[in-house]
């Protein structure tokens, strides 16, 4: 997973309500009418935060007859809390130091 | 060019990790900067590490050894022996953590002279299991991205 993907995914995660989504979602495929009644909030307003979970991969649309379920993705959440992020973050910082370390080398 | 964007991280077969990023520098600066101890100590992990005890000795036979010390005092302590002669183009060394003894990865990092005064260095790290290769052993390493999360756990228990 990319430094830009898990950007996305921990966008994503920092917000109480598409938490609460995720958790929803955990138990059960839903539609955005369900989910709505959860919330004190608009149906548009929920959209919303759907979106941005979708764009992190964290939830996928599918169709069941004329509905329109949200789904959770479970592999992008366990990448993106897993060891190989932290690996991951560990280099990026590493080689960033190192960058600016080689600019001021002779 | 932003050099950033290049780092690739991936998990290869079932027992390696490979690591994948390229320098605005000469290859043989690279490679100093990544063999002269007290140059390592100052890049080596993230900024909030303290490298301390840093040691290269970098020939066949030779030992290597880190520790990165965090703000509460922790201490991670790394270690290894070199084998082969330790070129640009080829250096291969075994890696150990003190923290988990006994699992030890092998690397084998291959610098490319890209030309234009740019590098690429090429990391490949071999374990011993896949289970070490996914660090799924609990590394200790609390990076503080996890804290918070709580309603996290509940959602990955169901998965």
């Amino acid at each position: 997973m990319s430094d830009d993907q898990l950007d996305l995914v921990f966008g994503a995660l920092a917000d109480r309500t598409r938490r609460a989504i995720l958790a929803r979602l955990a138990q059960q495929d839903t539609n955005v009418g369900d989910l709505t009644g959860l919330f004190t909030m608009s149906q548009p307003a929920v959209s919303k935060h759907l979106k941005v979970l979708e764009q992190a991969g964290l939830v996928s649309r599918t169709k069941l007859g004329t509905m329109r379920l949200s789904h959770l993705e479970a592999a992008p959440l366990k990448e993106a809390t897993g060891w190989l992020a932290d690996y991951r973050t560990y280099w990026s910082e590493s080689f960033e130091r190192l960058d600016k370390l080689l600019e001021s080398l002779d | 060019m932003n050099t950033t964007d290049t780092l690739e991280i991936t998990k290869d077969g079932s027992h390696a990790i490979t690591i994948n990023r390229e320098f605005e520098a000469p290859i043989d600066k690279v490679f100093r900067a990544m063999t002269d101890p007290e140059l390592i100590a100052q890049w080596m992990g993230p900024k909030y590490l303290t490298n301390t005890e840093v040691h290269n000795d970098a020939h066949h036979g030779g030992t290597w050894g880190l520790v990165q010390r965090d703000p509460d005092g922790n201490e991670y302590a790394f270690r290894g022996v070199f084998h082969g002669e330790q070129t640009p183009e080829l250096s291969m060394r075994t890696f150990e953590w003190l923290g988990m003894p006994g699992h030890v990865s092998f690397e084998t990092l291959r610098l490319e002279d890209l030309g234009n005064g740019r590098t690429r260095a090429h990391n490949v790290s071999v374990f011993t299991s896949t289970e070490d290769r996914d660090g799924m052993a609990d590394s200790g390493m609390d990076t503080g991205v996890r804290e918070g999360y709580e309603r996290l756990d509940e959602i990955l228990e169901r998965l």
